[in-house]
């Protein structure tokens, strides 16, 4: 099979540019493979994360002609023969070095999500008992394989760097969404999941599910219950009244 | 004080590696109170637990209430062709269960059965349906699950940071010698006890359903310190791996696919695994089609199907059928659900097998059958542990899960690695905590230890030498391959001796572009030094057994030697030297052993 | 090897941006398209204030007539002092039902406001404070709107019904189609959306312990992936409902009797 043409950028946080690679294409290639190829021929320092190289770790990340792709489950055949390829690091994250970005953001809005907390054991032996219909929709946001391409492509904080602070993004509401609708957890986080979320910023754009790789239906089955669980508890007007009319709850 | 120049960090107990055993040792580690690092290599929640599919072992009885941990005790003895440390394998069975219920604890959802409790599928060389899954994605939950769990835990994580060597004072393991990955900068890190986590060796073969990470380190860097290894021989291939298209040779194929229904073919349409089926299993075995596909839903009746037999007998019958020219248009075999199983099962059963396929090979598995070969998946072998406490046979040195030995033998069965990295995970998390709470103080980290590794990383930039580490990987993949692969025998191992000699050298003379700003090409030469030292163990515990049992095939001694059965091959550091000897395997108490003659 | 130099955006030295090439405008501009189209048409529509009623078709735009200057009254809410179009007494509560429709702000939050304009490319917008304040927090209320919805679907549903009673007894038109055609994708939009869905069962934790709510969602959530498609649909058939009606009244179409 031919050459193919690739644009990689290549730089740090001080800067850099695209470098142009030609490398020879065999059928069933992926760009990543294309990547190593020419990690292995021309540039030995050229960084990148990758590790199971099979769509289920979630590392190789990046921007295939502007699409948040994993570049693993990127067949090189959706593109045109001849076609230049460019692949630049996410843009949503500080770079690091080529295409390794620092994600770090993500592991620290992580770790401010509070813990699962489940209901006691049902049975004397300690376990539980659920059904498949109370898990199926839960299981469905526990495919996430953390690529942080929904974080990367959310203009939320893509284009507006200070929402950082305010906005824990798609993964998180899924993750969020994941532990309000768990069926044995006890914890009630629709303040979180208003405040310290933020997911007022969230304006339901659907570009997270665009590029979601394990094909999880954020938008519709995760951010919108959550917004829907917060005008329960915050935006209901009648809801509101009955509370003041009846006291709390 | 020369080590005031490296970032250094002080713990009591270091962990390396954050797949399943590394997480859970550590969970364990800081739930008993001491100061707990946990080290990897990528970032956390990447690691290669994630990419196990079908499930995790454990004898619950919620599927067959007639399964207990004697049975499954049972199963991976027999798996391992006896070879396994006994003890090890009744700690796994006994407590497996009550580690899954605990996951489920931490927020784990696996799939139910219709009266709500967890749902177990069958799968290779077990009795019963016994594993505990999600779909086709279990590892991804349990990863998740306890990386959700150890966050809140006040484990301080260190990602993408690579420890290259550990250091010793006197003969006791006192911390390890490292770089971070994005800057190139040296970390050390002083501990009272540390726990090897770091997987396997797969990286070493060129077809590997292993990811790079798994170049062997924590093998390396046990042998490095003196500790002893075990089973080394012992590499398992699984039989199902993706062989088409090139590129994507060697990603697994979950053996839930045959524990589903699927079958394996050959070319001729024929399921010859019915002509596979050693005497070894043959009391055990389905002789026909019609029993075998009886057995998926009445095990009382049937017996099992020979597509689940252990995974070192499915890939020996696969490599014979390809040599046999009866194998498929790209030299597989063909594995079929598509003809047994409704689209909508296969979808909803096995979702990421479906998406691989479709997506990397253009292959609607509800429709065709798929195309699969023996890919290199797991090390038996491993550091030699105290199987209680996961104590190495060097002070202050514990390991846990692929990367120790014993557990599984000659050979493991599928569902067993998920149970191995949280019983022993744990264990190795408490006995090193403890281990730390009755250690002393301080102790002190010899300088000239620490410049001599640093220096030695460094050689890479600064000498002139004129080769580039990915071709020398290559050439060691190549190597291994073809030498040291599922078929051995005594010339192929003493030449595949001779190349990593060679490539021993050739790594002298690694030579990498760049800076020490995350320079892939410089992991690399630093990995190399891991995978050759493991090569090289594996070639020579191959030619040590001189028999052929479990994952461990020689054309030239094609039997089972029951003198062979009852000694390991340990692999051990003297001096500068690798040395090579039998040792007597611990013996079985009676009741146990009583076991295996009432099911005879 | 070609080095080619780029610019850096700003603060971080952050990598390239906007590098796609695809054409990603005809998404947003398909749908500045077909919903310019609708409110211009609707908007003529409703000031016209004549030609939506041909007996028995009541327009979907004019309906329910609540005022006293209505061609065919449907229960009579507001006096003669009311002389505007009665199309403007009620057309405000499907409006803002679309309005606040979970696809519909999708819809124009990209192809109106540009933020973001296609996925990874840049918002057309500095500032950005998503639906939190003034009037956005205003989304909030999409549930009552979605009663009111359901409220106009059983309207036009009896409007639907009066369609099959001509001056000489029973009968079925083209009209009559239309009207029943419309009325069945308004209710598949209105009772796919998110705001039913959570209603009606979203709201439960543990499913096994409400199954008759179970059911309701799970069917819901079927609906619901399809909840845009039904969006679009619905809109059209409501354009084309007023315009068949408004035709034949005008006399320029015959409605063909069926039955």
């Amino acid at each position: 099979m031919a050459d193919v043409t690739v644009r990689v950028w290549r730089g740090n946080a001080q800067g850099g540019a695209f470098h142009e690679y030609r490398v020879p294409v065999e059928e069933g290639m992926v760009v990543l493979d294309v990547l190593h190829r020419i990690q292995a021929i021309h540039a030995n320092d050229l960084a990148l994360r990758w590790n199971c190289k099979a769509g289920k770790c979630g590392s190789c990340g990046a921007e295939v002609n502007g699409h948040p792709r994993l570049t693993c489950m990127t067949r090189m055949n959706i593109f045109t023969p001849g076609e230049t390829i460019t692949v630049a690091p996410m843009k949503t994250f500080p770079i690091i070095k080529d295409l390794v970005t620092d994600v770090s953001f993500n592991f620290q809005v992580a770790k401010k999500i509070p813990a699962f907390q489940s209901r006691p054991p049902d049975a004397p032996d300690g376990s539980w008992r659920m059904m498949q219909e109370d898990i199926d929709r839960v299981q469905e946001f526990r495919k996430c394989i953390e690529c942080f391409l929904c974080q990367n492509v959310c203009h939320v904080i893509r284009d507006h760097e200070g929402k950082k602070q305010h906005f824990a993004g798609p993964r998180f509401f899924v993750r969020l969404a994941e532990l309000e609708m768990h069926p044995l957890d006890t914890g009630t986080r629709t303040g979180l999941v208003k405040e310290f979320a933020g997911i007022g910023l969230c304006n339901i754009t659907k570009c997270c599910t665009e590029v979601c790789p394990e094909h999880i239906r954020i938008t519709d089955n995760a951010i919108i219950p959550l917004k829907e669980r917060v005008v329960d508890e915050h935006y209901d007007p009648v809801v509101w009244l009955l509370r003041k009319v009846l006291g709390k709850r | 004080m020369a080590d005031e120049k490296y970032e250094t960090h002080e713990y009591d107990v270091i962990v390396i590696g954050a797949g399943g055993a590394g997480l859970r040792a550590a969970i364990e580690a800081s739930a008993q109170g001491v100061r707990t690092a946990l080290i990897c290599k990528s970032l956390l929640g990447k690691a290669h637990t994630v990419m196990a599919e079908g499930g995790i072992a454990a004898a619950l009885g919620n599927v067959y209430p007639e399964d207990n941990w004697q049975v499954h005790f049972r199963d991976t003895m027999r798996g391992g062709k006896m070879l396994n440390n006994w003890r090890m394998a009744q700690l796994h069975a006994q407590e497996a269960p009550a580690r899954v219920v605990e996951l489920e604890a931490w927020g784990a959802l696996f799939d139910r059965t219709k009266d709500g409790r967890i749902l177990q599928r069958d799968f290779g060389g077990h009795r019963y349906a016994r594993l505990a899954h999600v779909g086709d994605r279990t590892g991804l939950e349990m990863i998740r699950t306890l990386q959700q769990h150890a966050v809140h835990k006040g484990i301080d994580v260190f990602m993408e940071c690579t420890i290259v060597r550990l250091l010793k004072e006197g003969e006791r393991a006192c911390g390890a010698f490292g770089y971070w990955r994005e800057t190139g900068r040296f970390v050390v890190f002083k501990a009272k006890a540390v726990v090897l986590a770091t997987g396997g060796i797969g990286k070493a073969w060129k077809i590997t359903s292993n990811s790079w990470e798994y170049t062997g380190d924590g093998h390396a860097l046990a042998y490095g310190v003196g500790a002893d290894l075990i089973d080394m021989e012992f590499v398992q291939f699984h039989p199902t791996g993706m062989v088409w298209p090139p590129s994507v040779r060697g990603i697994l194929v979950t053996e839930g696919v045959r524990g589903d229904g699927g079958t394996l073919k050959n070319a001729l349409g024929e399921r010859f695994m019915f002509n596979y089926i050693p005497e070894f299993f043959r009391a055990e075995t389905a002789e026909t089609e019609a029993e075998a596909d009886g057995w998926y839903t009445d095990k009382k009746k049937n017996r099992r199907t020979p597509d689940l037999l252990p995974r070192d007998e499915v890939a020996r019958a696969i490599v014979a059928e390809i040599k046999a020219g009866r194998g498929s248009p790209h030299g597989g075999v063909f594995l079929d659900i598509a003809s047994r199983r409704d689209p909508e099962t296969i979808k909803r059963r096995l979702p990421s097998m479906y998406h691989q396929f479709k997506e990397l090979a253009d292959v609607d598995i509800t429709k065709q059958p798929m195309e699969v070969g023996p890919t290199c998946h797991y090390a038996m072998g491993g550091v030699r542990v105290d199987a209680d406490t996961t104590a190495a046979t060097v002070p202050g040195l514990f390991a846990a899960g692929e990367v120790a030995g014993g557990m599984h033998g000659a050979n493991r069965l599928g569902g067993n690695s998920l149970s191995d990295l949280v019983v022993f995970g744990r264990r190795a998390g408490l006995y090193a905590a403890e281990y730390a709470k009755r250690s002393p103080g301080s102790f002190t980290v010899d300088a000239g230890q620490l410049g001599a590794i640093a220096r030695e990383c460094l050689e890479p930039f600064e000498r002139g030498g004129d080769e580039n580490p990915y071709t020398v990987h290559r050439d060691l993949q190549e190597c291994m391959q073809i030498l040291v692969g599922i078929i051995r025998n005594e010339g192929e191992l003493k030449k595949a001796l001779e190349e990593l000699a060679v490539l021993r050298e050739r790594q002298g003379r690694v030579r990498v572009a760049g800076n020490r700003q995350y320079n892939p090409g410089w992991h690399l030469a630093m990995d190399l030094h891991s995978m050759l030292t493991v090569s090289e163990a594996v070639a020579r515990a191959a030619l040590e057994r001189k028999e052929s049992r479990g994952a461990h095939t020689r054309e030239d001694y094609p039997r089972m030697d029951p003198t062979f059965g009852k000694v390991n091959v340990v692999v051990r550091r003297v001096g500068d030297a690798m040395s090579v000897s039998q040792e007597p395997l611990p013996q079985m108490p009676d009741d146990l052993r009583r076991l295996f003659e009432e099911s005879k | 090897m070609a080095i080619e130099a780029v610019k850096h955006a700003g603060d971080r030295g952050a990598a390239p941006t906007a590098l796609r090439k695809d054409a990603w405008w005809v998404q947003p501009a398909l749908t500045v398209l077909g919903l310019g189209a609708f409110i211009v048409y609707s908007t003529w529509a409703a000031f016209q204030n004549a030609y939506y009623y041909a007996d028995p078709y009541l327009s979907p735009f004019y309906s329910p007539c609540v005022a006293a200057n209505c061609q065919h009254l449907t229960v009579q809410l507001v006096g003669s002092w009311w002389t505007w179009s009665p199309a403007f007494l009620i057309l405000w509560a499907p409006g803002v039902f679309r309005l606040t429709c979970y696809y519909y702000r999708k819809a124009y939050y990209r192809s109106f406001w540009w933020a973001p304009p296609a996925c990874a490319m840049p918002d057309a917008r500095r500032g950005y404070d998503g639906e939190t304040s003034f009037p956005l927090v205003f989304q909030n209320i999409h549930r009552y709107t979605f009663y009111l919805a359901v409220l106009f679907i059983v309207i036009l549903t009896w409007d639907a019904i009066l369609a099959l009673r001509f001056p000489d007894g029973f009968g079925v038109g083209v009209g009559t189609l239309v009207l029943w055609v419309n009325v069945v994708l308004l209710a598949l939009y209105t009772f796919s959306c998110h705001s039913c869905r959570h209603l009606c069962g979203g709201h439960v934790d543990i499913f096994s312990r409400a199954p008759f709510r179970y059911r309701i969602w799970h069917r819901l959530s079927m609906l619901n992936e399809r909840h845009a498609l039904f969006a679009w649909l619905s809109l059209t058939s409501v354009g084309l409902a007023d315009l068949y009606v408004r035709l034949v009244a005008m006399g320029i179409l015959r409605d063909v009797r069926l039955l």
